[in-house]
C-alpha cells in the first residue's frame, strides 16, 4: 500500500525539446524538475503518464522513450482536442506536470527469444518505438524484428530519425507503407492490414504487437487471425479518453477492466474473454 | 458508552442541533416539495417521513471538489519563464451524515473498495470518509420503487452505518453499530434505550417483510451473457431512455467523475465533478471516435457495471444498493430492477406489491 501519495498530484517537470514529427504530431522530451524524482523514476516500456498543462488539463500518452535511455521522458503528441491543442503550443523550458507510470507494461521478458512482429499505423507507432527501442538496446535477447509501419501520406510518418536508422540495420526489417501514391514516394502503398497480407508473416515463434487507429486494429487483428497467429501471441496497446489514471473515474472501462489501470496493454486472447468489442 | 438510547420526537431537532455544534452535519432537509440531503443549519427543516430524493453521497464524494490549486509564478528576472507552485488540502472537517437511509449507508460500502481498499487510494475519499460518521434510519415502510432486500440490503439493515435509528410511536430508538457511533449517543437529548429495544426489533423485523423482491421466483442468480450481450435486448428496453444522466447522479453507488482545470490569472485549480456513463460525451475521445456511441451501448455499461463487472472484481458484490431513486425519477420510466429481472431469465414480480405504485405501473395506467 502506497498509502500517503496523492495519485491525482502531478509531478513539476520541464519541457527541454521540442520535435516536429509531422504536421500535426510534436514529441516533447521532459525532465522532471525535481533531480531526485529524476535519477530514481522507474517505468516498464509501454506505461502511459498523463500531462497537464496547468489551467487546461490532462491527457494519456504512453511513455516512447524507453526505460533503457533514461536522460528524459518522451511523450508524442497529436493535435486533436483542446489539451493536444495547448500542448502543441509548448516551448522548450515550459513546466507541465507528468503523472506517471501508470497501466501495465509490454510482457517483453515472455517474448525474449521470439521473432517479434510490429504493426503500427500513424501515431500508433509511439508505445511500439518505445519496444522497438528497447528490444534494440537488449537486441540478443530477442530473434528476427519486423516493423510494418504505415501512415496516410509520407509527411504523416512519425520518427523519421529512427526510421532511417532501422532501415539501414542489417538487424531490423523494416516495410514502410503510405495509403496512397505520393509524389516521391518510392516504397510501398496501400493500408496497414493489407501490407500485412501481402508480407504474409510466418506465425511461427513470432509474437505480433500492433498500435493504430481502432480501425487499423480491427482489420490488422483480422488479417492476423487469417495468417493462424494466435490469440495469446497477438498483443495490442488501447486507448480511451481517461481522466484519473487509476481505474476509477469510469471512462476507459472493457468490462470490469479498466484501460488506464489494468492495461493499455493486452493480448487478444484477453480481449476476447473480457468481452471487448473490437 | 452506552450502546443504546432513545430521543423523544420532540428533542429531535435539538439532537441534530447538537451534533451540528462540532460537526457539518448533512440531513434530509425540506426544499419546497422535495428533500435533499443539504449542510444542516437552523432555517432548515428536516424531513424524516420519507427518503431523500437525492443520496447522501454528496458529504462524502462531493458534487464537485478541488483536488489541488496551482499559481503560475513569473520570474522577474526573466518575465519569459514562468514556474508552477502546487497545493492539495486533503484535512476534512468532521461531519455526520444524519437520516441516511440503510440502502445509502450501503453505497459507501460500495465506493470504500474502489476509493480506499486499493494500492492508490483517494486521499479526498478517504479523508472525509474517516472524517464523517453515518447516522441511519432505518425505514419503516418501502417507497415505491424499493429493493434492497433484493440486493442483499434491508429496511432495518446495519451495514455501512456507524448509527442505527429506528421510529417508534414516541421517539427514535438509537443503536451504536461502531465505536465512531458510540459518541453520537453521549448528546444530552439521548435517554437511556433498554425499554425500547424490544419494540425496536419487532419493528425492524416487520418492515423486513414489508419490502417486496421484484426478481421472480424463477429468476437466476447470474445474468444471461447471451442476452446481455445482444444489441437487441437493450433496444427493445431502452429506446425511451433520454440520456439524461438522472439515474447516475441520484444514484448512491455511481462513482464516476470528471477532471476539469479552471483558471483566473496566474491561479487556478483543478477540480472533480460528478460525471456519468450515461452521457454522450462520457467517453467521447477527441479524435470523434466514440467507444459507447450509442445510449443502448451506455445502459449496458450501466447495468453491466453494477450486476457484473462489480461483482466480477469485488467477490459477487452487486455495486446496487436497491434504493429505487433512479426508477423512481426516470423521466421515461426505465426500471432498473425490471431489466435486471429479464436479464436473468425472469417476468419482473409486479405482482408482489413494491412495483404497484412505481411510476412506470402508474404511467402505464394513465396511457390506458
Amino acid at each position: 500500500m502506497t498509502e500517503n501519495i496523492n495519485p491525482y498530484l502531478p509531478d513539476l517537470a520541464t519541457v527541454t525539446k521540442v520535435i516536429e514529427e509531422t504536421p500535426n504530431i510534436k514529441s516533447y522530451q521532459v525532465v522532471f524538475n525535481d533531480p531526485e524524482k529524476m535519477k530514481t523514476f522507474k517505468y516498464e516500456p509501454g506505461q502511459v503518464g498523463q500531462l497537464s498543462v496547468f489551467g487546461v488539463g490532462e491527457s494519456t500518452f504512453v511513455i516512447n522513450s524507453p526505460p533503457t535511455r533514461m536522460d528524459y521522458l518522451q511523450f508524442s503528441v497529436m493535435k486533436v482536442g483542446e489539451v493536444t491543442s495547448v500542448l502543441h503550443e509548448l516551448h522548450e523550458g515550459d513546466q507541465i506536470g507528468v503523472r506517471a507510470p501508470l497501466g501495465n507494461w509490454f510482457p517483453y521478458e515472455d517474448m525474449k527469444g521470439k521473432k517479434i512482429l510490429f504493426i503500427g499505423g500513424g501515431i500508433g507507432l509511439a508505445p511500439l518505438r518505445t519496444l522497438i527501442l528497447f528490444m534494440l538496446d537488449n537486441r540478443a535477447d530477442y530473434g528476427d524484428i519486423t516493423i510494418l509501419y504505415g501512415s496516410r501520406t509520407p509527411p504523416d510518418l512519425c520518427y523519421k530519425d529512427d526510421l532511417n536508422e532501422w532501415e539501414a540495420r542489417p538487424d531490423v526489417n523494416l516495410i514502410l507503407t503510405v495509403d496512397n501514391e505520393y509524389p516521391g514516394w518510392n516504397k510501398r502503398t496501400g493500408f496497414v492490414p493489407t501490407v500485412l497480407n501481402e508480407i504474409a508473416p510466418s506465425p511461427e515463434g513470432t509474437i505480433a504487437i500492433t498500435c493504430g487507429p481502432p480501425i487499423m486494429i480491427k482489420f490488422v487483428l483480422q488479417n492476423l487471425a487469417k495468417l493462424n497467429f494466435k490469440d495469446e501471441n497477438i498483443i495490442t496497446t488501447l486507448e480511451a479518453r481517461m481522466k484519473c489514471g487509476i481505474g476509477i473515474c469510469g471512462r476507459c472501462n472493457i468490462g470490469s477492466k479498466y484501460i488506464c489501470k489494468d492495461g493499455p496493454v493486452f493480448s487478444l486472447a484477453q480481449l476476447k474473454e473480457y468481452r471487448a468489442e473490437i | 458508552m452506552a450502546e443504546t438510547g432513545f430521543i423523544q420526537k420532540e428533542k429531535l431537532n435539538d439532537f441534530i442541533k447538537e451534533l451540528s455544534k462540532d460537526a457539518v452535519v448533512y440531513a434530509p432537509c425540506l426544499e419546497g416539495d422535495t428533500v435533499l440531503f443539504k449542510a444542516f443549519d437552523a432555517e432548515k427543516t428536516v424531513c424524516l417521513d420519507r427518503p431523500a430524493n437525492n443520496p447522501p453521497k454528496l458529504a462524502i464524494f462531493p458534487q464537485s471538489e478541488t483536488l489541488f490549486n496551482f499559481t503560475y509564478i513569473k520570474d522577474t528576472e526573466d518575465p519569459k519563464k514562468m514556474s508552477v507552485e502546487i497545493k492539495a488540502n486533503t484535512e476534512f472537517p468532521k461531519a455526520i451524515i444524519f437520516g441516511s437511509r440503510p440502502c445509502d449507508a450501503n453505497g459507501f460500502l460500495i465506493y470504500d473498495r474502489v476509493y480506499i481498499d486499493t494500492n492508490s487510494p483517494d486521499p479526498y475519499y478517504k479523508g472525509r470518509r474517516e472524517k464523517t460518521t453515518i447516522v441511519t434510519l432505518c425505514c419503516n415502510a418501502p417507497s415505491p420503487g424499493c429493493f434492497c432486500v433484493a440486493v442483499g440490503g434491508g429496511p432495518a439493515n446495519n451495514e455501512g452505518s456507524d448509527v442505527l435509528i429506528t421510529e417508534l410511536e414516541k421517539g427514535y430508538f438509537v443503536e451504536a453499530v461502531t465505536e465512531k457511533g458510540k459518541a453520537v449517543l453521549n448528546a444530552p437529548q439521548v435517554e437511556s434505550g433498554a425499554s425500547y429495544a424490544d419494540e425496536a426489533h419487532k419493528k425492524q423485523l416487520e418492515s423486513e417483510k414489508l419490502v417486496k423482491n421484484p426478481f421472480g421466483k424463477d429468476c437466476q442468480p447470474e445474468i444471461s451473457m447471451s442476452l446481455f450481450d445482444s444489441d437487441e435486448f437493450w433496444e427493445k428496453y431502452l429506446s425511451k431512455c433520454l440520456s439524461c444522466g438522472a439515474c447516475t447522479y441520484l444514484c448512491p453507488t455511481c462513482y464516476c467523475f470528471n477532471i476539469t482545470d479552471e483558471q483566473m490569472l496566474n491561479n487556478g485549480e483543478r477540480i472533480r465533478s460528478w460525471d456519468g456513463c450515461m452521457f454522450p460525451h462520457f467517453t467521447l475521445e477527441g479524435s470523434g471516435h466514440n467507444p459507447r456511441p450509442t445510449k443502448f451501448k451506455r445502459f449496458r455499461n450501466r447495468v453491466g457495471h453494477k450486476f457484473v463487472y462489480y461483482p466480477e472484481k469485488y467477490n459477487g458484490v452487486i455495486a446496487c444498493c436497491g434504493c429505487g431513486r433512479c426508477i423512481r425519477y426516470c423521466p421515461v420510466s426505465v426500471d432498473i430492477s425490471e431489466v435486471v429481472s429479464y436479464l436473468r431469465g425472469s417476468q419482473p414480480d409486479v405482482s408482489s406489491g413494491t412495483k404497484e405504485n412505481t411510476v412506470t405501473d402508474t404511467v402505464k395506467q394513465e396511457q390506458k
